[in-house]
């Protein structure tokens, strides 16, 4: 599947069946600093992506003080 | 994308986020009344804001000030927004649009004040003239401002979006040092005085996460890059560790930050200089001050003696760290 990664914008294939939590941690991306957008809608850590979805990684953490 | 399992807590419908913390799931429609609820009790357990109150938003284009000017906007009160251009480059000037973006489409009132055009000087020039890191000149600048046009804008509140994760991050990096009289200082509320507005955090119950779902559950666009200047900073370091720890164990961070506030806070209560001893008016700008000049005019001073410098030539030693 193709994914959208952030800071710098950039985008990988991965291959394999996986979950939101699944991918998160094949990619070593801790789940309480990122959100998962599976065609433009926020999903759970349990939700399955299939090779077709469109995928967005989002961190969320800033660093302002 | 197949139907996931996840059921929200309150409807049972399809979930779009998980809380651990909360040990939940939450569909869109429950979860933003989670969101409205936690601030809303924030407001009322601490009196930070009262209906009357005229306020001023501190807005980056980032997502935390612009979930919690709209969360005060549902939540019924009256709030205006103030960006700041701090010639970041073009960090500032995407930040810029997204923050009049959604004062347009709101029809929002926006103060802009620019650094460089009102003041002769930008935040890398601050950064290499005053030789600290810009994260010290960009707060010093940035609580200067907030603070002279909250005054001079007649506002009662002027409200950030610090969240639950940046409150956990400085009382973590507080406590690494023991700094009691920070630590003394570290609230969700500090009352107006001489020379200063009342400043409030209405998001110490929500976390970066939850934020980030708010905007984009709600729709709205906000700059999801980090600012350049600051990547690799303490302030990134600690909520890294913090969130380490909230992976084995949830509630973690709530749970200092919180508890903190509850059992510790009283006990400090006087602990802490109250800042207010010495203080007289900046010879220069007026603002409360016990040196010659105030720390933004000093900054100033210095910058607008120095020739501009790129963003790119003072960029931290961490770039690109994630």
């Amino acid at each position: 599947m193709k994914v959208l990664l952030r800071n710098p914008k950039r985008e990988i294939d991965v291959d394999g069946r996986h979950t939101v939590n699944s991918l998160l941690a094949h990619l070593d991306l801790p789940r309480e600093s990122h959100l998962v957008i599976c065609n433009g809608t926020l999903v759970p850590g349990d939700a399955p992506l299939a090779a077709t979805d469109t995928v967005e990684i989002r961190p969320v953490i800033s660093g302002g003080c | 994308m197949v139907a996931a399992g996840s059921k929200c807590r309150t409807c049972r419908g399809p979930a779009i986020i998980d809380l651990p913390r909360h040990n939940a799931n939450f569909c869109a429609e429950h979860f933003l009344e989670l969101c409205r609820r936690q601030v809303a009790k924030a407001i009322d357990k601490f009196e930070m804001l009262t209906p009357d109150d005229r306020i001023l938003v501190a807005v980056s284009g980032g997502k935390d000030s612009l979930a919690v000017w709209d969360l005060l906007i549902e939540l019924g009160y009256q709030a205006d927004g103030l960006y700041i251009g701090l010639g970041i480059g073009e960090y500032s000037d995407v930040s810029g649009e997204y923050a009049k973006a959604f004062a347009a489409e709101r029809a929002l009132h926006l103060i802009t004040i620019d650094l460089r055009d009102e003041y002769g000087f930008d935040i890398p020039t601050a950064a290499k003239a005053t030789r600290r890191v810009p994260c010290s000149a960009c707060g010093t600048s940035k609580r200067h401002l907030f603070d002279k046009a909250a005054l001079e804008g007649g506002y009662t509140a002027l409200v950030t979006g610090h969240n639950l994760d940046d409150e956990a991050a400085v009382l973590f990096g507080n406590t690494l040092r023991w700094d009691v009289e920070y630590l003394a200082r570290q609230l969700p509320v500090l009352p107006a005085r001489d020379g200063f507005p009342k400043k409030v955090k209405p998001l110490i119950r929500l976390t970066e996460r939850e934020m980030a779902a708010w905007c984009i559950v709600r729709g709205i666009d906000y700059l999801v890059d980090e600012c350049p200047m600051a990547l690799g900073n303490k302030h990134l370091a600690y909520k890294a560790a913090l969130n380490a720890i909230e992976q084995e164990s949830p509630g973690s961070k709530a749970s200092f930050y919180l508890n903190f506030l509850d059992n510790m806070a009283p006990l400090l209560a006087g602990a802490g200089a109250s800042g207010v001893e010495g203080l007289h008016p900046c010879p220069s700008c007026g603002a409360p001050t016990t040196g010659d000049l105030c720390a933004f005019c000093r900054v100033a001073e210095k910058s607008r003696a120095h020739e501009p410098v790129p963003v790119e030539l003072v960029l931290s030693k961490g770039r690109g760290r994630r």
